[in-house]
């Protein structure tokens, strides 16, 4: 499997001296592998490094130490114009060409590429045929979002990097947004975001990685993040008429003899896992 | 897989969008465009007297409106609206797209020059029809005009660039950005005639292209006869190039050092 990132002792601080104290350590050393091909989650609470991190990845900033590959360059030493000709960034929210029609700002920044994909099929991906020719400031959240992404896929990137991508969406445009997210992804392009929502990490992503006060807390699929599988399972029923609850290691066992005490359908039975949520809070709580 | 784009080449499509964008503000069309001819009226209509034998006052103030149009355009015009697209992400997108940083530049220079060359069409063909501005008759005036408009241009506009990391943001931009240009043109000799204004004031504005630019239309608009009432007696080309192309290589260095595309 070849990696489209990977990321060796990273770190990163900030302020103004050298001085120990004064210093915001933003990456304290974190190891990262995005494979190619996948959609990769970086999950953390605000400040925890991910902007930071993501923002070196994509050669915006510079790092104090770590080694860097990304699609087999290093930002830092690349040729940039190069190398930024099969990545695709979508920043955080931006409010430029708030002059010009959806049309216009991507039919430009197509220039920029070398092989840019079709303007208008670009343009119905994202779903934006009804505002083809509404001005930037004419859009509301949503579909600024929409052409934020669209921007970023216009180059036809290996690489896509998606910062927060779907803060402010109502609960359909994030569906939609997620169905596009595959699509991509089914192309054949890597992607790696960053986000504060775990339903959206474990709808899309193949592996999630944690990240709390500079360092990675975790990397794994989103059903074993934090010893998810091997959490105990919560047992729920209503037996002689009061609700009952059972934490156990050995969940089948323990229901086999439930459904031999109780003849019949065992009245309103729930069977779960802890969350994604519940297992992050953990994590990050953890780190405090 | 065809060929990455060159820096020329999407330097000219910049330039094709920022004129677009620039259209599409209404008010920056008509401050921009507008307003030397608005300046033209009101002083045109203040100062009606002859300042030399065949120089009248519109005449003399042509040519600074001219010159101080290069540094409202260039300079003033960008170093308020580049830190205004580097507030609103702007500048943060174009850095994660291929497009090379001379590519932006270039963009903003041929903005610049498009918006000069209908501003002076406008000023001159009003000031013909309104002021009975004579315009240069021989090819030399207006091959001096063409250097002066281009070294004008290009100082102008990589100064407004390096001058951009200045503001903090695009608000405040204005605030801090006009008051050096108006102070400039009255130091300059856009105002007022520069032979009458303190020495001191002619030594400071000298260190600036402002005045040099003032002087080179003057070379343009002016008699030949006028150049003895210059400061040195003379139009001082030499001189005048020398110190415009200083500030066009000074500029572009500490542009290409300093630029900031992010809010710090």
């Amino acid at each position: 499997m070849t990696n489209a990132i990977s990321v060796r002792g990273l770190v990163k601080s900030y302020g103004p001296s050298k001085k120990a104290g004064q210093r915001i350590h933003a990456v304290r050393g974190i190891d990262l592998e995005v494979h190619t091909g996948e959609i990769f989650a970086l999950l953390g609470p605000n400040g925890a490094g991910k902007t930071s991190t993501i923002e070196i990845l994509e050669g915006y900033r510079s790092r104090d130490s770590g080694e860097l590959r990304v699609l087999g360059e290093d930002p830092a030493t690349t040729n940039l114009p190069l190398w930024r000709n099969r990545v695709g960034i979508v920043l955080q929210s931006t409010k430029d060409g708030a002059d010009l029609s959806v049309q216009e700002i991507l039919a430009h920044f197509a220039q920029y590429y070398s092989n840019p994909r079709d303007v208008d099929e670009v343009i119905e991906s994202v779903g934006l045929q009804e505002k083809r020719h509404a001005r930037g400031e004419h859009l509301s959240g949503g579909q600024r979002r929409r052409l934020d992404v669209a921007l970023g896929i216009i180059g036809n990137p290996e690489l896509l990097f998606l910062d927060e991508p779907t803060t402010g969406f109502d609960p359909e445009a994030r569906r939609s947004f997620w169905e596009l997210i595959r699509t991509l992804r089914s192309a054949g392009t890597t992607i790696l975001m960053s986000t504060h929502y775990l339903d959206e990490a474990e709808a899309l992503a193949d592996r999630v990685a944690v990240m709390n006060h500079g360092v990675i807390v975790d990397c794994a699929t989103p059903d074993r993040l934090g010893g998810r599988d091997r959490e105990r399972v919560n047992i729920r029923w209503r037996e002689s008429g009061s609700l009952h609850q059972e934490l156990t290691d050995t969940p089948t066992e323990f229901l086999r003899a439930l459904s031999a005490r109780i003849s019949g359908e065992i009245p309103e039975l729930s069977v779960s896992r802890p969350s994604l949520e519940e297992i992050y809070l953990q994590m990050i709580g953890g780190q405090e | 897989m065809s060929k990455q784009p060159g820096v020329l080449a999407i330097g000219f499509t910049r330039g094709a969008l920022e004129i677009k964008q620039f259209i599409r503000q209404r008010e920056s069309v008509v401050f921009t465009l507008l307003f030397p001819i608005l300046l033209l009226l009101i002083f045109g209509a203040v100062f009606k007297d002859e300042i030399a034998p065949e120089v009248t006052f519109s005449q003399y103030f042509v040519a600074g409106m001219i010159a101080s149009g290069l540094v409202n355009t260039g300079f003033q015009q960008l170093a308020i609206t580049i830190p205004m697209e580097r507030d609103d992400g702007t500048l943060k997108r174009l850095r994660g797209t291929p497009a090379p940083t001379a590519s932006y530049f270039i963009g903003k220079v041929i903005l610049v020059f498009v918006s000069m060359f209908v501003q002076v069409a406008l000023l001159l063909a009003f000031g013909v029809a309104l002021y009975g501005i004579s315009l240069p008759t021989t090819p030399e005036r207006w091959l001096t005009f063409t250097w002066v408009m281009l070294l004008g241009i290009g100082s102008s506009t990589i100064l407004g660039i390096a001058f951009s990391v200045v503001p903090k943001s695009g608000r405040g931009a204005s605030a801090v950005v006009s008051p050096i240009v108006i102070i400039l043109q009255f130091f300059s000799g856009v105002f007022f005639v520069f032979t009458q204004l303190p020495t001191w004031m002619q030594n400071v504005a000298a260190l600036f292209p402002l005045k040099w630019l003032t002087q080179g239309m003057r070379s343009v608009f002016l008699p030949d006869s006028f150049a003895t009432q210059e400061v040195a007696q003379s139009w001082e080309h030499g001189k005048t190039a020398l110190i415009l192309t200083a500030w066009l290589i000074a500029g572009f260095f500490i542009a290409i050092k300093t630029f900031r595309w992010e809010r710090s």
